[in-house]
C-alpha cells in the first residue's frame, strides 16, 4: 500500500551522506537513523565537520523511543496471546467439571450440582442467523453501494454515503431495542404468512408462536450490518479508475455491463473484506439478539418458530446468575466464538491477501 | 460474442437513423402500474395477503415485465441493464425502510423522557412504580469507561503504529501487523471475557480492599480498550504512511534523529488523520454493551470511582431498562438510547468533518 514513499524516504537520506554513501543498500532503511551513530564512533575525530556533530550514545534518546514502540508492537501481540491464555485457564475447570458432552449435548445447566452445558446448539445457531443475515443482506448493500457510486446524482450520492456512514456507527444495542419493540410485529405477521401458505417446507414449519424467532434476530442483524458493508464497499466502487470505466463505456457498455466488466471486479477484494467484516460483526453480535431471539437450546433449522440463541447472546443471558462453574462455562463457550471469529477472520485476510496480487487494488 | 451477433443482426430491424430504438418514456411507469394492478388482482382474488405482498408481487411483475418489454424492443442487453438498474435501485429503496424507521421510532420514543430530570437524576430508589428516575449514573460511567480507555488506548496504539511504519521490518512487523488485523475482529464479548477471566477474577482481589473479585469502571475501560486498540493503530498507520516523504528526508537531511523526526515532523502532519481514527474508536467503544455488562456489572447509584465498585454505562442502561419490567422503563430506555446516539453521532461527524478538512487527504 504506502510502500513506496517510505522507500523513496529511505534512498533519499541514504544518499545525502555522500561518503559512505556506498556501504549502505538504499534499501536498508531501519539502520539510515543509527548509521551517521556507528561512523561516528570510532575514534570520533575522523573526517572533516565530524567534531561539530553531537557524538553518539550506545543508550539514547533513539535507541529509547524505538524500544518504546518495540514495546507496544509487542503489547498487541501479549494481549492477543492473553486473550488464549486467560480465557483457557477459565474454562478448562469449567469443562473438567461437565458432565455432559461439551459439543453434542444441548442445553445450558452449569449451574447446578451435576453441571450439564454443551455448545453445539449455541454455535450452530450462531453460524445460522449470521449467515441467514449476510445471505439478506449483501445482496442490498451491494445495491445500494452501486446506486450511491454511480447510479444517484453526485450530490445525493455523497449525502446519502454520509448518512449511511453515520447509520454504521449507530450502537447495537439501539436495533436490538428496535427489533424487540417495532420489528417483531411485522415479522410475527410475515412469519404467520409464511406458515400458512409454505408451512410444508420444514423452514417454515411449526405450529407457534411466532416473533421472536431465528428470522427476526437475523433481520436485525441484516440491517445493522447493511451499513458497514455498505460504507466500506461504496469507498471500493469509488476507487475504481475512471479510465476503466470510461473505456468499458467507450466500447459500448451499458451501464451494467461496464459495472459488471469494470467495477465489480476492481472491487472484488474490497467487497471480500467488507463481507467477511459483516460476518465478524454478525457472529460477535451480542446485545442485539439478545434483546430479539427468544432463547431455547435446540438445533433446530425452523426459522420462524419462537427460540433460537447463539454463543454471545447466551452469554449475556446467563451471565447475571451464573456461578464459579457457569461462569467458566460461559468463558468456555467465548473461547469457542474467538475461534469461530479467529478462522474467518484470518481466512479473509488470506483471500484478500493473495486476490491483491493479481488485482492491485485497495483493500 | 452474443454482443457481436445481436450487434450485426439488428440494423436491418433499426430505422435508418444512427439512433438506437428505444422504449417510450411513458413505458416504464405504465408496466409498473399495470404490474401493481395485476398483482393486486392476484392477492386479493385468491385471498393470498393484504397490500404488502401486492406491492412484492407488483415489484416482481415489474421486473419481469419491464425485461419482456425491453427485450422485444431494445434488445437483450438494453433489457437487462434496465432491470438490473431497477433492481438496485429497489435495493435502496429496501434498505431505507427500515433505516429510517429505526431512526424515526428512535427520535419519537426518544423524545418522551428528555427532561432536565434524566440528566440529572440516577435509578437509586426507583422502584417499578416510578415514572421518573434518569441515566446521570450511565452518562458518567459511559464518559469514565471512555475516558479512561483512551488513556490506555491512544499512546499505545500510535507508538505500536509507529513501530510498524518507521521501524518494523520483517517477519516480526509483518506479525504484528496481522494480529491487529485480526484484533479487529475480536467480538466485543470476548475482550468483555477475556478482562472478566483476568483482571476481574484473577488481578482485582489483589487491589480491593475485601480481598475479593469486584467489578469496576476500570476493568470495563480495560475491555473497552482491548476493542478500541486495532482501530487506533490501523487509522494511525494508514496516516503515518499518507505523510509524505520528502518531508521526512528533509528533516533528515538537516542532520535531525530519527525519533525527533517522527515526533516533531511526522505525528504533526498526520495528527488530524490520527485524531479522527482516535475519535471513531472513541464512537464504536461508547456503543458497546457486552463488555460493560460481563465487567462492571451495572448498578442504580452515582459511582464516581472508576475503581471500585459496579458502575453503569449508557448502553448498558439501555439493555437493563429494555429488560425491566416497569412500564416506564421503555421510555427511559429510549432516551438513553436517543442520548447514547447522539453522543456517538457527534464524535463521528466532528471526526468526518476533522477528516475532511485534513490536508493529507485520502
Amino acid at each position: 500500500m504506502g510502500e513506496t514513499p517510505q522507500r523513496s524516504a529511505d534512498a533519499g537520506t541514504g544518499g545525502t551522506r555522500v561518503t559512505h554513501g556506498h556501504e549502505w543498500p538504499a534499501g536498508a532503511s531501519a539502520r539510515v537513523a543509527e548509521a551517521p551513530v556507528s561512523t561516528r564512533t570510532p575514534g570520533g575525530a575522523g573526517l572533516g565537520g565530524g567534531g561539530a556533530l553531537p557524538t553518539a550514545r550506545r543508550f539514547g534518546a533513539e535507541r529509547a523511543f524505538r524500544g518504546l514502540t518495540l514495546a507496544a508492537g509487542t503489547f498487541v501481540l501479549a494481549v492477543i496471546a492473553a486473550i488464549a491464555i486467560f480465557l483457557i485457564a477459565k474454562a478448562v475447570p469449567a469443562l473438567r467439571a461437565n458432565t455432559a458432552n461439551f459439543w453434542t449435548f444441548e442445553g445450558w445447566s452449569p449451574n447446578d450440582t451435576e453441571p450439564k452445558f454443551g455448545i453445539g446448539a449455541l454455535a450452530f445457531g450462531t453460524v445460522l442467523s449470521s449467515a441467514l443475515a449476510l445471505l439478506i443482506a449483501v445482496p442490498v448493500a451491494l445495491g445500494i453501494a452501486l446506486y450511491l457510486s454511480h447510479y444517484a446524482p453526485r450530490r445525493l450520492g455523497t449525502g446519502l454515503g454520509f448518512l449511511i456512514d453515520l447509520l454504521a456507527a449507530v450502537p447495537s444495542v439501539v436495533f436490538g431495542l428496535w427489533g424487540r419493540d417495532y420489528f417483531s410485529g411485522p415479522v410475527t405477521d410475515l412469519s404467520i404468512w409464511l406458515n400458512t401458505y409454505f408451512g410444508w417446507i420444514p423452514l417454515f414449519g411449526g405450529n407457534g408462536p411466532y416473533g421472536a424467532s431465528i428470522l427476526l434476530g437475523a433481520l436485525v442483524l441484516a440491517i445493522m450490518v447493511l451499513p458497514i458493508i455498505t460504507s466500506l464497499s461504496r469507498e471500493v466502487f469509488l476507487q475504481t479508475p475512471t479510465a476503466n470505466q470510461e473505456a468499458a463505456l467507450a466500447l459500448g457498455a451499458t451501464r451494467w455491463e461496464m459495472l459488471r466488466t469494470a467495477v465489480l471486479p476492481y472491487g472484488r477484494p474490497g467487497i471480500i473484506a467488507a463481507v467477511m467484516l459483516g460476518l465478524g460483526r454478525a457472529l460477535g453480535e451480542t446485545i442485539a439478539l439478545a434483546l430479539t431471539l427468544g432463547i431455547t437450546f435446540d438445533i433446530s433449522f425452523n426459522l420462524i418458530e419462537n427460540g433460537g440463541n447463539t454463543i454471545a447472546a447466551n452469554i449475556a443471558n446467563a451471565f447475571g446468575e451464573a456461578n464459579e462453574t457457569g461462569r467458566g462455562a460461559l468463558i468456555a463457550s467465548g473461547l469457542v466464538l474467538f475461534a469461530i471469529t479467529l478462522i474467518v477472520n484470518i481466512t479473509a485476510r488470506a483471500i484478500i491477501h493473495r486476490r491483491r496480487e493479481f488485482t492491485e487494488s485497495a483493500a | 460474442m452474443s454482443t457481436l451477433t445481436s450487434h450485426r443482426r439488428s440494423p436491418a430491424a433499426q430505422p435508418p437513423t444512427l439512433r438506437a430504438k428505444r422504449l417510450p418514456k411513458w413505458m416504464p411507469p405504465a408496466i409498473a402500474l399495470g404490474a401493481l394492478l395485476v398483482a393486486a388482482a392476484i392477492v386479493y382474488g385468491t385471498g393470498l395477503g393484504g397490500p404488502v405482498l401486492v406491492v412484492v408481487v407488483g415489484g416482481l411483475l415489474y421486473l419481469g415485465g419491464l425485461y419482456a418489454a425491453a427485450n422485444a424492443v431494445e434488445g437483450q442487453r438494453a433489457a437487462r441493464n434496465r432491470t438490473w438498474s431497477a433492481l438496485i435501485h429497489s435495493a435502496f429503496v429496501l434498505a431505507v425502510l427500515p433505516l429510517a424507521s429505526v431512526v424515526w421510532t428512535l427520535l419519537s420514543r426518544g423524545a418522551e423522557r428528555l427532561d432536565a430530570d434524566f440528566f440529572g437524576t440516577s435509578m437509586n430508589n426507583i422502584g417499578a412504580r416510578d415514572p421518573n428516575g434518569g441515566a446521570y449514573h450511565a452518562i458518567v460511567g459511559t464518559l469514565e469507561q471512555v475516558g479512561i480507555a483512551t488513556l490506555i488506548t491512544v499512546p499505545i496504539g500510535i507508538l505500536c503504529a509507529i513501530y510498524i511504519v518507521e521501524y518494523g521490518r520483517g517477519r516480526f512487523a509483518f506479525a504484528i501487523r496481522f494480529f491487529v488485523d485480526v484484533m479487529t475482529g475480536i467480538p466485543s464479548i470476548v475482550s468483555g471475557l477475556f478482562v472478566l477471566a483476568f483482571w476481574v477474577l484473577i488481578v482485582s482481589p489483589y487491589f480491593s480492599s475485601t480481598g475479593r473479585p469486584g467489578f469496576s469502571g476500570f476493568a470495563a475501560a480495560l475491555a473497552l480498550s482491548v476493542l478500541m486498540l486495532p482501530t487506533v493503530v490501523r487509522s494511525t498507520e494508514e496516516m503515518l504512511r499518507l505523510v509524505p516523504a520528502p518531508l521526512r528526508e528533509g528533516a533528515y537531511a538537516l542532520g535531525v534523529p530519527k525519533w525527533k523526526t517522527i515526533l516533531r515532523v511526522v505525528l504533526p502532519t498526520a495528527l488530524p488523520g490520527i485524531v479522527t481514527g482516535v475519535m471513531l474508536a472513541i464512537a464504536r467503544a461508547a456503543g458497546e454493551t457486552a463488555p460493560v455488562l460481563l465487567v462492571a456489572g451495572g448498578g442504580a447509584a452515582i459511582n464516581l470511582n472508576p475503581f471500585e465498585n459496579n458502575q453503569s454505562s449508557l448502553a448498558l442502561f439501555v439493555y437493563q431498562q429494555a429488560g425491566d419490567a416497569s412500564r416506564y422503563a421503555p421510555a427511559r430506555a429510549w432516551t438513553a438510547a436517543l442520548t447514547l446516539v447522539a453522543l456517538v453521532l457527534v464524535l463521528t461527524i466532528a471526526a468526518k468533518l476533522l477528516a475532511r478538512r485534513n490536508r493529507l487527504g485520502r
